[in-house]
């Protein structure tokens, strides 16, 4: 082949992969610009004050909204994060700090195949192990689920952020003569920090997104309740049910339900990647 | 496992005479194991949990024998897992068909063509398309993205086939909004940032001098990539290919959402059908009989058995057949 005959073929490539990328990127912005269009329409007073109700109430026209699943979700999503952190900190802790036990390549092994898990069968799991032993389905059933979700993801991104802090800030340690668990504590862990609170922060932000695991735990409620003890609802989850049901205000408000769900999403998106291109950048210096 | 570091702090501590040693160590590593052995339990605890109370509908149909039953009828108390088994091959392997390519194209072209502010942009957007929860994404597919393909896709298809090709009639089926294609072209939306991610990184590992190698010899662009490039990367690639496999296995909301659950084979490509988790979704809070009950539990058994088989394929692959014999 001559040399103008390969350079054509070089610019074809180039054409299919700029192709292809537009392909791929394109269906977001369709997707946001959806969403933003329809959900700011759906969003009003009353969709952050009132509860849903029975479906006659929309069909009247007379004042619902969402604040049930709103404050519903921020209760389960917060309980799951405070069950989750100190197991998947300490795993991460382990899998870094402590490579050389034995236990450390079966938790990396453990870690990467439930981050492969679907969330289904998180949700399958809480059922069996709480809302069948306590009697009903139940916010807390719900948490235990999420916490199940946020735990391998928080582990496996605290692991890699703790290895990547310089050897030498140990070795700095260890020359001090501190003990190992104050060189872990002190030295490793508040220089590792705004990574560590990143994976805290995605691990929330996918489980806020999660509605599978929710549907079989905390099973949903139209009404407000902050007893944990009982079924709550949660926006991804009412999400899906006002998709599927057949009333057409009830449509309306599943935009306003992904409209918040998706900015909160994309705010959580972006803090994590400006604290991760700050990191990133001060490794550099 | 080669890329464990021993810190220099362990081997420190071995050196220090155990009169000498921090009794914090002690505790602190106790708590950090103990904490630790959580995520172990939880996965062991997982298949043994579902197992478990799966254990009656296994004891009425036996394992095999429910894999493979077709008919999945709660009210004769029959259940069988065999057409939520194949919705889900179809889906998932189809979702990987169509969007290998295009996620392939576009790791190479944010590693190898774009600039490094357009690389950014793209990644950026890439991973943001991962964040999006699954039920908003199946949100704007039930309003949207499903009337529109049928109208403007699956009906003119059905028609045509009318007409010109009969024999196309039985795999197409008429069109329904919600139904197989379009549940798999969702899929294939969604596991898309899995498969760029993995791709990006599998090509971030060829060295350098690789590329300046093939350049050396006068390669144009492409010929870099192809020569290069992608042989070294290629087996990331397939892992990183079976791993988006196992994301689109699992994928349950989007897809209970878009592909109308329909529980009796046959399936046709227009017509609804069902996946594992669809069912697991669909039918789990109505499960009031035992049976019924322990039946959705052992179709979570399949799916968590199909996701880790595939996972430690994955990186098996991974960690031998790669060049760097998972030195890397």
């Amino acid at each position: 082949m001559n040399l103008r005959a390969r350079y054509a073929r070089d610019r074809v490539i180039e054409g299919l992969l700029v192709f292809a990328t537009l392909l791929v990127v394109v269906p977001l912005f369709v997707i946001i610009f959806y969403v933003i269009m329809n959900g700011f329409s759906a969003l009003n007073f009353a969709f952050f004050t009132e509860e849903l109700g029975s479906p006659a109430r929309a069909m009247q026209g007379r004042p619902t909204g969402l604040v049930h699943s709103i404050v519903g979700t921020i209760v389960i999503d917060l309980i799951a994060l405070v069950m989750a952190v100190p197991f998947g900190i300490a795993t991460g802790i382990m899998m870094s700090e402590y490579g050389e036990s034995p236990m450390a390549p079966v938790a990396r092994l453990m870690t990467s195949t439930l981050n492969g898990m679907p969330a289904v069968l998180m949700g399958l799991m809480a059922y069996a192990l709480v809302v069948k032993n306590t009697g009903g389905f139940s916010a807390l059933a719900g948490s235990v689920a999420l916490a199940f979700v946020m735990l391998p993801i928080i582990a496996r991104t605290t692991e890699s952020v703790l290895r990547v802090t310089p050897w030498s800030l140990r070795e700095a340690g260890m020359s001090l003569g501190l003990p190992r668990w104050r060189v872990t504590t002190a030295l490793v862990i508040p220089a590792a920090k705004a990574g560590v609170i990143t994976g805290i922060l995605i691990a929330f932000a996918r489980a806020a997104g999660e509605a599978a695991p929710l549907m079989l735990t905390s099973f949903g409620n139209n009404y407000f309740t902050l007893d944990v003890t009982s079924p709550m609802d949660t926006l991804p989850q009412r999400l899906y049910s006002l998709a599927i049901s057949p009333y057409r205000q009830w449509h309306t408000m599943g935009w306003g339900a992904a409209i918040i769900l998706l900015l909160f999403v994309m705010v959580t998106f972006i803090v994590g990647r400006v604290i991760v291109q700050r990191m990133e950048d001060r490794l550099k210096n | 496992m080669a890329d464990v570091v021993v810190p220099a702090s362990a081997r420190a501590a071995e050196l220090i005479p155990a009169r000498y040693r921090n009794p914090g160590d002690h505790f602190f590593k106790l708590v950090v194991l103990g904490l630790s052995s959580s995520i172990i339990l939880l996965a062991v605890v997982m298949p043994v949990v579902l197992f478990i109370e799966a254990a009656p509908t296994f004891r009425a149909f036996g394992f095999m024998d429910f894999l493979t039953e077709t008919t999945w009828d709660p009210v004769a108390a029959i259940h069988g897992a065999w057409p939520f088994v194949v919705g889900t091959l179809i889906t998932s392997f189809g979702a990987l068909l169509i969007a290998a390519l295009p996620a392939i194209a576009v790791a190479i072209f944010v590693s190898e063509y774009a600039p490094k502010w357009l690389a950014r942009v793209i990644n950026y957007t890439v991973d943001l398309l991962a964040a999006i929860p699954s039920v908003v994404i199946g949100l704007w597919a039930i309003f949207n993205f499903a009337p529109m393909m049928r109208d403007l896709v699956y009906m003119p298809i059905y028609m045509w086939a009318i007409e010109e090709a009969e024999w196309l009639i039985p795999i197409i089926g008429a069109p329904s909004t919600y139904n197989l294609i379009t549940a798999t072209l969702i899929l294939a939306l969604m596991i898309v940032p899995y498969t760029v991610a993995l791709s990006r990184d599998a090509i971030a590992q060829v060295p350098v001098e690789q590329r300046e190698a093939s350049w050396a010899l006068g390669s144009t662009r492409w010929e870099v990539i192809r020569q290069a490039v992608l042989p070294y990367a290629r087996t990331g690639i397939v892992a990183g290919l079976l791993l988006s496999l196992a994301r689109g296995l699992g994928e349950t909301m989007a897809v209970a959402m878009l592909i109308g659950n329909r529980n009796r084979m046959p399936f046709t490509l227009f017509g609804p059908a069902a996946t594992m988790p669809s069912v697991i979704i669909n039918e789990f809070r109505e499960a009031v009989e035992p049976l019924h009950y322990s039946s959705t539990m052992a179709v979570g058994l399949y799916l968590f058995v199909v996701t880790i088989g595939i996972n430690l394929l994955a990186s098996y692959i991974q960690r031998k057949l790669s060049i760097s014999k998972g030195v890397l």
